[in-house]
């Protein structure tokens, strides 16, 4: 890509970009930690996880008012207009990210401190499933960083298998609250932070999306795994 | 949401042009552009200076005839009679009737408003005072100038505003009720509220006339019009919907130069 004649264009641009990497790093950490929690409890990493998520909650409102001035000062067209409309979203997915994985954290504090934490390291699907989100993370954000769209469609392609694993889960929940109606309340916590893993990968399958749109100027929402594969080789 | 796009070529056309060439002397000023103006639908032109756009916009109604050695190849042709406007056997004054030019600077004549509106009338013959009347008014109200001017039609135009003489260019182009409106830079000279009346009226426009308008204002281009052509070196680029262009444009050229990069 040429740079812009106005050079202080090309800066704006550069420190948007380089915002909203920072902001997928600290979601990238909170992510990581989640994990971490899941599988040691450690309530000092769950206080960790929470503090993080306000330097993230701040990330998002300066990244969007950036995305404000830079289209009030400049008026960007084509993929300058396309790459700040999806940074806008971005930061949005990102930040509710950044919610889930607090969640993650909140409830799995909840089920240890009911002195249940060893339910967790039974259901070891959601582990997985964890990891699976997180690797679907790292991947778009690195998509992202080097606009990459068929990166990008790898992770769309990803997410079912985080539903698949996320249907698994609930499947063996109902297992076991069906052969003992004491786990239920664990159960029920399990379900939650699987809905919040599965809810990461949803976020991170629409910021794929965006950056297919910032490439290829697509908007392929909504249209499934086909459909999205044809669009991009069409185009 | 019901958001109406444009189809992605204008389906009825009002004019075109066909492998059409224009020459300044021995310079090659516009190389076979192939354009279809929608009839009711603003075309905007964009492309850097010199890159032919005024050129091309001034073809249609003949204004380099003004100058010798200039010389036109090809065909521009407006519908529904096919008329090939470049053809030296068409009057060039009876072209400017059919399409109508409001130039960048707003230029009434040193007259009273009201002559100034109905100059093209009287250079027709028509002489009858109420139709010339009611040619005003209607020319006016067109030109959304008619509440602002009705009560003092004949003080001299250049007793208006910047933004009021432009609006009364335009009447003065209505009133020939011509078929193409042909706007050069019609704002460039006013200040962003007479800009936006301008644009606004555009809008009302374009229910009665085609229009082509040429503009160096690119949020202008993505403002007005349905279509818009990208112009460089003299060629047309490449031409689409206005959004997809502003969106989305095809052509590397045309990216470069509605993001403002090094070409």
């Amino acid at each position: 890509m040429h740079e812009h004649l106005s050079t202080q264009f090309d800066v704006e641009l550069d420190t948007l970009r380089a915002h909203l990497t920072r902001m997928g790093g600290m979601v990238q950490e909170q992510m990581h930690n989640a994990l971490a929690v899941l599988a040691n409890g450690d309530r000092e990493t769950i206080e960790m996880i929470v503090e993080q998520d306000k330097g993230v909650d701040e990330m998002e409102v300066a990244i969007d008012m950036a995305c404000t001035n830079l289209v009030a000062r400049r008026q960007p067209t084509a993929i300058d207009l396309r790459l700040v409309m999806a940074i806008g979203k971005t930061v949005t997915d990102l930040e509710r990210i950044g919610d889930e994985a607090k969640k993650i954290a909140k409830t799995t504090r909840r089920i240890v401190e009911r002195g249940d934490g060893g339910s967790l390291s039974q259901v070891m699907e959601i582990r997985h499933m964890g990891e699976q989100a997180a690797a679907m993370l790292n991947n778009v954000l690195d998509a992202f960083v080097r606009l990459d769209y068929q990166a990008a469609a790898l992770v769309v392609r990803s997410d079912k298998e985080v539903d698949q694993h996320f249907q698994a889960i609930i499947r063996q929940l109902i297992t076991y609250m069906m052969e003992d109606p004491r786990t239920i309340t664990t159960a029920l916590d399990i379900v939650f932070i699987a809905k919040s893993v599965e809810r990461i990968g949803d976020h991170c399958k629409n910021i794929a999306e965006d950056i297919i749109y910032i490439v290829k100027g697509l908007d392929v929402r909504h249209k499934g795994l086909d459909g999205l594969e044809q669009e991009i080789t069409a185009a | 949401m019901n958001i109406q796009k444009p189809p992605s070529k204008p389906t009825k056309v009002k004019a075109e042009t066909r492998n059409f060439n224009f020459f300044y002397g021995d310079f090659h000023a516009l190389r076979n552009i192939n354009l279809k103006l929608g009839e009711n639908q603003v075309t905007a032109l964009i492309g850097p200076s010199g890159c032919g756009k005024s050129t091309l916009l001034r073809s249609f109604n003949r204004m380099h005839d003004l100058y010798a050695g200039n010389r036109y190849e090809g065909e521009l042709i407006l519908h529904p009679d096919d008329t090939n406007l470049v053809d030296p056997r068409v009057d060039p004054i009876e072209v400017r009737m059919r399409l109508s030019m409001v130039f960048q600077k707003p230029n009434p004549f040193p007259k009273s408003i009201y002559d100034n509106v109905i100059y093209g009338q009287r250079v027709r013959g028509v002489k009858k005072r109420s139709i010339l009347d009611d040619k005003v008014e209607e020319a006016l109200t067109s030109a959304a100038l008619w509440d602002e001017v009705k009560h003092r039609l004949n003080d001299m135009a250049f007793a208006l505003s910047g933004g009021q003489q432009q609006r009364l260019c335009i009447a003065r182009a209505l009133a020939t009720d011509p078929e193409v409106l042909l706007l050069d830079e019609p704002t460039s000279a006013l200040d962003p509220i007479a800009t936006a009346s301008i644009e606004e009226l555009i809008n009302e426009l374009k229910k009665k006339v085609t229009i082509l308008i040429v503009t160096h204002n690119m949020q202008q281009a993505a403002r007005v019009s349905d279509y818009t052509a990208y112009m460089y070196l003299g060629e047309l680029v490449e031409f689409g919907v206005t959004d997809e262009i502003f969106i989305k444009p095809k052509d590397r050229r045309t990216e470069d130069y509605i993001t403002g990069r090094f070409g």
